[in-house]
């Protein structure tokens, strides 16, 4: 199996009863994807589109119906190696209050490499490490219940961290956030990605945290119905409406000038770029 | 409101006492709660209540948290002393009407509200000087022996952690919910018992419902986190027993000895 792939999703399809005539839905359809080691991968797709489906899946939290997932090539189906697939691909979720274990911060952010039975020398050195790469060190011995929603939410990845984990997948994890919150949350998963060389899943549909990611994949009813850069995504604004999804304030902008006879390039995704433009 | 609420309250500090092992607190609470009610004259009270004043003063805890704590139990204590200052039968002192006050009455119901706040304020007093976590701790690892015979010792420690975790979210939910229902007119406080009851029912439904929701989420974060029960778990603190744990262990084990060696002695 090729070295760069991190995960390798391969024709999967994940099956539910419908509650209401016992029917066979699907979540997830006939999916294909290389993660590509280290890239920052960022998944859209509209309520019910079945992206927790997807991270729950390459978690090993639940199995395809069909197809395979490999994690750093485990089968995620080897029930001998699901706990070398889950602190592997790490996973944090949206509600951080319903992610925390432990009454005391750092004790939170051992809980992981506590199950996996660390030695307690290296755990003490991992749990501070993982503290402090999310700056949140001069909180360990808080209680996570009087922290802000962006702190716990940090706590939680630091708690993942602390796993040593090569991927992360975030499901949502600005969702139930404020704006300051957002911030912290995006910059502490960018720092992940570009300083410590995580490969990253990020679910959002906050289109501006898609900017800056290496690739977009937009998932509809279960498909994968595009996949790309940022700029080759975001360019087809009209699709994006189609499937209920908004495009980046700038492009939205760039587009609507655009309908109104200006002419400028339909791949502006930043704010700087487009006064780059002007 | 009822943010204000304090359970476990524990009075954070760095006093010996704070820092012995949780097993050697909880064992002497044990020695302690036993030793009571082997007491049967008043004077050791004289060293149960030199021992309470020790550690209130060398754990530095404000007077006022102790009586504090004493106080949603006073009722408890009254009908206590109330029941035995009656109903004690013996030498007559006192006759209102149908209520009779013996000589044996009286010492009997001062003696067991005593007995009564003592236990209240011996066991309050590991709670002040230990934290949940280091409590929980204690708990599982003085159980583990039993877990041969099949008592669940660390997911007992594991359920009180949750729970302990999750008090404080859930009280402030509560509080958010109750403020959202009477913003829309919904009345807590007033009626009668059999309305307020009834009131309350929009404030548990959606308590409920989001409380199992966090359960199931709960459950799957720690899933990811590896979490499979307590067998080849490692810990962050591990609990040591320190050459003072010792030392208090002994002299405490010789005090409550002699304790409860005076029902004995003087009869
Ligand atoms: N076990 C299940 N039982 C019922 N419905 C399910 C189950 N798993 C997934 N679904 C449905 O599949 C769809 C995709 O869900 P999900 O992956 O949570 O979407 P997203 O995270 O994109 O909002 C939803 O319509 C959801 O109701
Ligand atoms: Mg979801």
């Amino acid at each position: 199996m090729n070295e760069d792939i991190m995960i390798k999703i391969e024709n999967v399809s994940f099956e539910y009863s419908s509650f209401i005539d016992e029917s066979i839905q699907l979540a997830v359809k006939d999916l294909s994807l290389d993660v590509i080691r280290g890239e920052f991968l960022v998944v859209l797709g509209h309520n019910g589109s079945g992206k927790s489906t997807l991270a729950k899946m390459i978690n090993g939290l639940i199995m395809p119906s069909k197809g395979e997932i490999f994690v750093n090539g485990l089968n995620t189906r080897d029930e001998d190696k699901i706990w070398d697939i889950r602190s592997t691909a790490g996973m944090v979720f949206q509600n951080p209050d319903n992610q925390i274990v432990a009454t005391i911060v750092e004790e939170d952010v051992a809980f992981g490499p506590e199950n996996l039975g660390i030695p307690q020398r290296e755990l003490r050195k991992r749990v501070d490490d993982a503290l402090e790469t999310v700056e949140m060190t001069e909180y360990k011995n808080h209680a996570p219940h009087l922290l802000s929603g962006g702190q716990k939410q940090r706590v939680a990845i630091a708690g993942i961290l602390a796993m040593e984990p090569d991927c992360i997948i975030f499901d949502e994890p600005t969702a139930m956030l404020d704006p300051v919150g957002r911030l912290e949350v995006m910059d502490t998963i960018k720092k992940l990605n570009k300083e410590k060389g995580k490969t990253i899943i990020l679910i959002t549909h906050f289109m501006d945290e898609a900017v800056e990611a290496d690739r977009v994949m937009v998932l509809n009813e279960g498909e994968a119905v595009m996949l790309g850069t940022p700029k080759e995504i975001f360019r087809q604004v009209e699709r994006l409406k189609e499937l209920g999804l908004d495009v980046p304030q700038v492009t939205e902008l760039v587009f609507e000038l655009n309908n109104e006879g200006y002419t400028f390039r339909d791949d502006v995704l930043s704010v700087e770029e487009l006064v780059n433009l002007l | 409101m009822l943010k204000d609420i304090t359970i476990g309250q524990y009075f954070p500090g760095t006093s010996i006492i704070h820092k012995l092992d949780p097993r050697v607190k909880i064992v002497v609470v044990a020695m302690f709660i036993a030793s009571l009610f082997f007491v049967t004259s008043f004077w050791p009270y004289v060293l149960i209540v030199a021992f309470i004043g020790t550690i209130i003063s060398v754990a530095k805890l404000p007077l006022k948290f102790i009586i504090k704590g004493l106080k949603p139990l006073m009722f408890i204590i009254l009908i206590t002393f109330a029941i035995n200052l009656f109903l004690t039968k013996g030498e007559v002192l006192l006759e209102l009407g149908p209520l009779t006050i013996t000589k044996e009455g009286l010492r009997q119901s001062v003696f067991m509200a005593l007995r009564l706040v003592f236990l209240i304020t011996g066991t309050s007093l590991l709670t002040l000087t230990t934290s949940p976590i280091a409590l929980t701790d204690g708990i599982e690892r003085l159980l583990s022996p039993f877990k041969k015979i099949g008592l669940p010792a660390h997911e007992l420690a594991m359920m009180m952690t949750i729970a302990l975790r999750f008090i404080p979210t859930l009280l402030e939910e509560t509080d958010k919910i109750m403020k959202a229902q009477m913003a829309r007119g919904a009345d807590f406080e007033s009626g009668n018992i059999l309305n307020r009851a009834k009131n309350l029912v929009p404030l548990l439904v959606p308590l409920f419902i989001n409380a199992f929701r966090r359960a199931d989420e709960l459950a799957t974060a720690m899933e990811a986190r590896c979490y499979r029960g307590g067998d080849g778990r490692t810990r962050l603190n591990e609990l040591k027993f320190r050459s003072r744990d010792y030392v208090v262990l002994a002299s405490m084990v010789v005090f409550f000895g002699l304790i409860i060696s005076t029902r004995y002695l003087v009869s």
